[in-house]
């Protein structure tokens, strides 16, 4: 199906809103747009961040998602205990697949799940006492912790316990960090808010732990920022950030450690990666520390290149070098990448549905491949988000923030793209409806897709999903009309 | 009053972001812009105006100041 018209895409709005009762209707039809890349400012055209209607079904996260889920918890050398009852941290443990080094319940720790669980006595008595048991317990278990965090559940809050409290005590007991995160899940309307307490946490209890002491430093010390390393992500990202001739100090927080951390103030330049998670603290170091922060994308060669160009811009003529050496070098190999699936792919059209950087960071990967995005949407996204992706996508194409499950199923259905890229409670759905998924959270069990190893792989799960010979078969063989003269063979 | 960030972009023209509501604008103009006198009226790209007290220029940006609304578009 050929693309839709500004008119035709209007229509679909209009027709999908339809269903809702009035009230519920106003208030969809804010958050439903038709791009325009003549709009500066995105929130002309779409409202973004607000509560989710009660009766849709939304796919957002909580407070706690965000902080233990994206922000702390792939940091692997400390221990993030889920504070409160068992399941938030149960059933949201070690599903991102930040990959890490590191020997699991000896010095690493990412993918457990360590709980207070609360139960009754807890919440009538208060969890002080039993926080504070928990982390001698950790250091009697864990002796090669590097700090702890207390990620609160949505009880903390509700019953005020004091785990600042408790978590000075210990850190002066166990002369540890321990963090104390108020990211109960009812605050805040998604995730977002609890990358925000996250970020506010490293800030006041971590950052300037080193502050004034030596550091061996380099002209050439930059972070990277927001990297999750899933799938292996930030490390084929820093491989030629190191070839360039940089000097990669800290990762934040994939395959992190505390101790990164602390010694992130001492870079030169943050290289931010999800800006919607960790804009804030780089905003911080900013301002405290007179560090610069750039946003990059490494998804797909053209944006790889744009990106390395930009960051040496911040630095001398031999980064430069380094810079311009390192495209030329994977210049060979992203050719021979595309000259393999571009044919295969070209002109295909993807939906995308997903939350922090991705709707629009890896929209330039697949016009690498010669694909097209026709639509795109932020789980959490703010104003701030969409403003930088109305200039990546296309005139009249459709733009959804926090898109409900009938209204993605409708559009999809309107719209018929060759792929969705969405979440996990999405995939089965539209595998059903005989459309071409991939789970683009944590890059559906493959990966890394950043840097130019990650988009050789990117490229070929593409194809992989989209060419997959099972979409030809969607029509059981006695429903297969058959032509004429082989049924005649067939009755003979 | 609200607290607001003012830092440079990369062209070097200031730039404006209100925490509490993601808000990122470019700043058109600042009413006083010397190191003696620096503040007042902000306007900004979207055509809406704050309001910082004027007040010596800060030693380097990003700074955070208060800032009230005067005027804006929502």
């Amino acid at each position: 199906m050929s693309n839709l018209t500004r008119e035709e895409t209007e229509s679909l709005i209009q027709e999908v809103l339809e269903v809702y009762p009035e009230k519920a209707r106003k208030d969809r039809a804010k958050h439903l747009a038709i791009n325009d890349q003549s709009i500066e400012q995105s929130k002309k055209c779409i409202t973004s961040n607000r509560k989710s209607l009660p009766g849709v079904m939304t796919i957002r996260g909580c407070a706690y998602a965000g902080s233990r889920g994206v922000v702390w918890g792939p940091v692997k050398d400390m221990i993030h205990i889920s504070h409160g009852p068992v399941g938030c941290g149960q059933y949201s443990r070690a599903g991102r697949r930040n990959y890490y080094v590191g020997t699991t319940g000896v010095n690493t720790f990412a993918e457990m799940n360590f709980t207070s669980d609360f139960q009754e006595k807890d919440i009538v008595f208060g969890g002080d006492k039993k926080l504070a048991k928990i982390m001698n317990e950790i250091e009697q278990l864990f002796p090669l912790n590097k700090g702890i965090t207390v990620q609160s559940e949505c009880p903390i809050g509700l019953i005020g316990d004091d785990i600042e409290a408790v978590s000075k005590k210990a850190a002066k007991e166990l002369n540890k960090v321990v963090v104390p995160v108020r990211c109960e899940g009812f605050r805040g309307v998604s995730q977002s808010l609890g990358h925000h307490i996250a970020n506010d946490a490293v800030r006041d209890w971590v950052l300037s732990n080193r502050d004034g002491k030596h550091f061996e430093s380099t002209p050439y010390d930059v972070t990277i920022i927001g990297d999750y390393n899933i799938g292996g992500d930030a490390w084929a990202s820093r491989i030629f950030l190191e070839e360039m001739g940089l000097r990669v100090i800290a990762q934040w927080s994939g395959d992190g450690t505390i101790a990164e951390m602390e010694n992130t103030p001492k870079a030169k330049l943050n290289l931010l990666h999800c800006y919607r998670s960790m804009n804030y603290i780089s905003r911080h170091m900013e301002e405290k520390y007179g560090i610069p922060w750039m946003e990059y994308n490494f998804f797909g060669p053209t944006k790889i290149e744009e990106s390395l160009r930009r960051i040496a811009a911040f630095f001398d003529d031999s980064i430069k070098e380094g810079a311009e050496r390192v495209i030329a070098k994977y210049k060979p190999m992203m050719e021979a990448v595309i000259a393999k699936y571009k044919p295969r792919l070209q002109g295909k059209r993807v939906m995308l549905y997903i939350g922090g950087l991705r709707p629009r960071h890896v929209i330039g990967a697949y016009e690498d491949l010669g694909m097209e995005v026709v639509g795109t949407g932020y789980e959490f996204g703010h104003n701030d988000d969409y403003d930088r992706t109305i200039k990546e996508m296309g005139n009249a194409t459709l733009l959804y923030d926090d898109v409900t499950g009938f209204e993605l199923e409708e559009f999809v259905k309107r719209i018929k793209p060759d792929l969705v890229g969405s979440g996990i409670k999405e995939k089965y759905i539209y595998q059903k409806m005989g459309i071409p998924f991939r789970q683009m959270h944590s890059w559906d069990y493959s990966g890394p897709y950043h840097g130019y190893d990650g988009f050789a792989i990117f490229a070929r799960d593409m194809d992989m999903t989209l060419n997959n010979p099972c979409w030809g078969k969607q029509t059981p063989p006695w429903k297969v009309q058959k032509p004429a003269d082989e049924a005649v063979k067939a009755a003979a | 009053m609200a607290n607001i960030m003012i830092r440079k972009n990369e062209a070097g023209g200031l730039v404006f972001y209100l925490p509490k509501r993601d808000l990122e604008d470019n700043i058109d103009s600042i009413e006083f812009d010397s190191p003696e006198k620096w503040g007042g009226e902000l306007k900004l790209a979207s055509g809406g105006t704050y309001y910082i007290e004027p007040q010596l220029a800060p030693a380097r940006l990003p700074v955070s100041v208060r800032a009230k609304r005067v005027d804006a578009p929502e």
